[in-house]
């Protein structure tokens, strides 16, 4: 990178906060998408907005490309820089700005961890409910950009379920202003909606505004285990159909229930295909009575064994497990694929049999766990990054699935964005139009390319 | 090194909230995935090492937070403490390492005589003079910093003065084994006589055989292989010479050195049991619990507990502690904030790298002062050493003390000193 560039980028964010040595440049080359790696030729970590609006502009005019960075979790590639560009990491913008107990809103800088804000809001009884399973990481910002959803999700939705209000430095450092704490708002072209899931492409938030609801106030968790996948699978879309939405409805097969287990030790059986982890929480009286419905639902689908959570404590150790899953898929192979196929709920049970059909017709080791009340499942295939062949096989399999997935009237992420990792499957999804009209989004934000380019279109 | 270890590392990012260094500074290469993926690289080809990719690993505490939260098993403060040492391993001992390591710590006897004049030095008021006049400022940073860490010093080492076995009271049970670390000993001798006297009153008889050698810890710390094995060889051929149920520490750090002497031996039969005879005295005093209960009397005080890393990363020990401290009646316990943090003693870290130890330290202190309790209570010599130091400072000095001394303090009914 040009010396003087490099220069006027470490005046804005002081010397300390701009890395160009090897080391640090070899360490920022990835996130936690598996097979994706690329140097950047710069980082940079600003602490206000002010300073971001600058590095843009400098990077505008020296047509520099930049790739938003918040603690690089996303499973698509999203936060690295494949052209030699700054990665910009927002962790320093990590002010919890206002939390109004009378709007029931929450600005925060977008480099706040989700859980943080969790805290915060919680001790004052109020409620953030996007709770992705990487939250105690996550950057807000990194939510808004990819539009994560969570464990809560089939009850409470996901992140643009939330934001009311964003501050977006646009990539020639100009600042955009959109939404606010009105309630209702329908001043032209709604940009929140549209900044939401823009993975890093059209602008860098420094501060997002979101939607608080009450703390509900009782809560139940319960672990059930099925001797038979599919009939775990058909409870799901039942419960459903019954009218019961929980607030939590996971699932996880055989394969991810021993790697969980062998991590967090919460005496998940070993012996059964699958677990689902449910989770109802409102009213004290609701909650009883949703949790004997659905136990009934449970039993009448040969649950062999039905736990009711004694405590807290232990209503969390379960949730915490089920939050790890992934991760602890990782402790059999060197090398997780993990996939965010997301059909509609009726068709779980045809979709986890489908995936299994796939594994066994590839030989390969794929593990399912996912958000199953919303459709939302990610096989995951274990393997190894070395052994080429089947890599290639693990591809094949799970393009597949993807094509079932469209079939079935899903998508090929649901929660995880589209990054690189998915971009030659999106023409599939939203067919030419779809594309054209992303690409006139894309080039009336940022005419010149240079915000993480190469990204999603 | 494994190169099967470092690529287990999925880079999940989930160690990150839960390392030191990182939550101060955001940056991945100080981060437990950052470490790991800087030693893959070095295998990898990628990346040489240069004094500054030493400097990167170097700022690791070796606190192990990052072993206990990831997912997929991943050690990542071992596997850039075992790189470190392998790259020591050519280079050979320093003047002064060989010194310390080879001549000092090994003999007990030698150790003790050195603390001599640290002992005088206290006793005729010098230390007074020179923290007054501030002479110490004028010498190299870590001496000053050496030095201010240095509590009131007792009047003997405890291995001089306990017997080699003490009687159990009242009816026995069987006998254990006590590991008497050497800064217990040296410094904390009041602490490692409350366990004795513990272990006794639950009916042990408690063996403390007086040859015994330093565990080998800081021997690691230096990437000292040969002196490492020395002593673990040493200390298991020592203990196999008595009949023990158990091998007892209240040293943090010696515990987690003596469960891994199987590992350090290579498997070796007489090591693995001697490694499965160590217990933490936490460990072994709640599995008493119900025997200790009767005999612990109220005490009316606010107290809270700070994990040590070599107890709650590297042995994995929680709960004991405050289950042992909520047995004493009226003990207003409360929980701290991110209460398995470290506290930045880490061995000689706090003196190697005193910039980033000071601010690790200071979200400690934060995080205890929040809890309003005048009583902190651990259980490893680094952080009573450490923590000791930054709390007394300030108008609402905080009491840190070891766990068996403040059990026995409720076994006898005395109310502590002010
Ligand atoms: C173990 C594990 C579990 C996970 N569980 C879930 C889950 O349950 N649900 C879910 O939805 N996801 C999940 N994820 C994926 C990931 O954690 C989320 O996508 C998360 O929101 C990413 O946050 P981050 O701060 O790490 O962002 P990064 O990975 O750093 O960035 C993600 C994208 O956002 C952009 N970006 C980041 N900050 C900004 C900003 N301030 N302005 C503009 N663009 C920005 C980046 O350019 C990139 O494209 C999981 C990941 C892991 C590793």
């Amino acid at each position: 990178m040009d010396q003087s560039f490099l220069k006027e980028l470490a005046a804005i964010a002081g010397a300390e906060h701009t890395l160009t040595d090897r080391e640090s440049l070899a360490v920022y080359g990835y996130d936690s998408t598996p097979e994706l790696e690329s140097r950047p030729g710069a980082v940079v970590l600003p602490a206000t907005t002010g300073e971001v609006a600058r590095i843009m502009a400098l990077c505008h005019g020296a047509g520099v490309a930049v790739t938003p960075r918040g603690s690089g979790t996303n499973l698509s590639g999203g936060s690295i820089s494949f052209s030699g560009g700054v990665v910009l990491q927002t962790s320093r913008l990590n002010r919890i700005l206002e939390i109004d107990e009378e709007n029931l809103t929450a600005t925060v800088e977008t480099g706040v961890i989700t859980s943080t804000l969790h805290k915060e809001v919680e001790a004052r009884g109020l409620f953030y409910p996007p709770d992705p399973g990487s939250m105690n990481i996550s950057t807000m910002g990194g939510n808004v950009a990819e539009n994560s959803g969570g464990l809560r999700g089939l009850k409470y939705g996901v992140t643009s379920d939330y934001v009311m209000g964003l501050s977006t430095v646009l990539p020639d450092g100009d600042l955009l202003k959109s939404g606010g704490k009105a309630v209702k708002n329908v001043a032209g072209y709604n940009l929140n909606d549209l900044l939401v899931s823009s993975e890093g492409t059209l602008g860098i938030f420094t501060e997002v505004m979101v939607r608080l609801i009450p703390k509900p106030v009782a809560k139940k968790t319960m672990l059930v285990h099925f001797p038979e996948l599919e009939q775990a699978a058909l409870t799901v879309s039942r419960i459903i159909a019954a009218r019961i939405i929980p607030a939590t409805l996971e699932f996880l097969d055989r394969v991810t229930i021993r790697c969980v287990e062998d991590y967090a030790r919460v005496g998940l059986p070993l012996d059964v295909e699958a677990v689902l982890l449910i989770e109802v929480d409102g009213h004290p009286a609701v909650v009883e009575e949703d949790a004997a419905a659905i136990r009934a639902i449970c039993e009448k689908h040969r649950c062999s064994f039905f736990q009711t959570a004694g405590s807290n404590d232990e209503a969390l150790k379960l949730a915490t497990a089920r939050r790890v899953a992934l991760s602890a898929l990782a402790r059999f192979k060197p090398t997780t694929i993990l996939e965010d196929a997301t059909v509609p709920r009726s068709c779980i049970a045809p979709m986890v049999k489908f995936i299994q059909e796939t594994a066994k017709k590839y030989g390969l080791l794929i593990g399912t766990f996912g958000h199953a009340g919303d459709g939302n499942l990610h096989p995951t295939c274990l393997t190894d990054e070395r052994n080429r062949d089947e890599i290639a096989r693990a591809h094949a399999a799970f393009e597949e699935i993807f094509d079932a997935a469209i079939a079935m009237g899903g998508t090929i992420t649901g929660e995880h964005g589209v990054g690189v990792a998915k971009k030659k499957y999106l023409p599939k999804l939203v067919g030419e139009s779809g594309l054209k009209v992303m690409r006139g989004i894309k080039s009336a934000f940022d005419p010149k390319g240079i915000l993480n380019p190469g990204k999603v279109i | 090194m494994d190169y099967e270890k470092l690529i287990n590392c999925m880079r999940c990012g989930m160690c990150l909230p839960h390392c030191p260094t990182y939550r101060e500074t955001f940056l991945e290469t100080a981060s437990p995935r950052g470490r790991v993926a800087l030693v893959r690289k070095f295998q990898e080809g990628e990346l040489s090492v240069s004094d500054r990719f030493l400097e990167y690993l170097s700022l690791c505490l070796d606190c192990q937070a990052c072993a206990s939260a990831c997912p997929c098993g991943v050690n990542a403060g071992e596997l850039v403490a075992e790189f470190r040492c392998e790259k020591k391993d050519g280079e050979g001992l320093s003047f002064m390492e060989d010194l310390v390591l080879r001549r000092l710590v090994p003999h007990p006897d030698r150790l003790e005589s050195s603390m001599v004049p640290m002992r005088l030095y206290q006793r005729s008021g010098l230390q007074r003079v020179v923290r007054k006049l501030g002479i110490l400022k004028m010498f190299p940073a870590p001496l000053e910093r050496m030095e201010g860490l240095l509590p009131q010093l007792p009047g003997k080492p405890l291995r001089r003065t306990l017997q080699e076995v003490t009687p159990a009271k009242g009816e026995e049970r069987g006998t254990v084994g006590f590991f008497l670390g050497c800064v217990m000993s040296l410094i904390f001798s009041e602490a490692s006589f409350a366990t004795v006297q513990l272990l006794s009153a639950l009916g042990y008889r408690v063996v403390t055989p007086k040859e015994q050698k330093c565990c080998g810890a800081p021997n690691m710390l230096a990437a000292d292989r040969q002196g490492l094995e020395a002593a673990a060889r040493f200390n298991t051929e020592l203990f196999a010479g008595y009949e023990l149920a158990s091998i007892v520490t209240d040293c943090g750090g010696c515990g987690a050195e003596l469960k891994k002497y199987g590992h350090h031996l290579h498997g070796d039969p007489a090591a693995l049991e001697f490694s499965g005879k160590v217990r933490d005295i936490s460990q072994l005093l709640d599995a008493n619990a119900e025997r200790l209960a009767p005999l612990l009397k109220p005490m009316d005080i606010a107290v809270t507990y700070h994990d040590p890393c070599h107890i709650a990363h590297c042995q994995g020990i929680r709960q004991e502690p405050r289950r042992l401290m909520q047995l004493i009646p009226g003990l207003d316990y409360r929980e701290m904030n991110e209460a398995d943090a470290c506290c930045g003693s880490a061995g000689t870290y706090n003196i190697e790298r005193p910039e980033m130890s000071d601010k690790v330290l200071g979200r400690k202190v934060a995080n205890i002062r929040k809890t309003g309790a005048r009583y902190l209570v651990t259980g490893n010599p680094g952080c009573l050493l450490q923590l000791k130091k930054a709390l007394a400072e300030g108008n609402e000095p905080v009491r840190v003390i070891h766990l068996t001394e403040l059990l026995l303090w409720s076994m006898n009914g005395t109310a502590p000193a002010p």
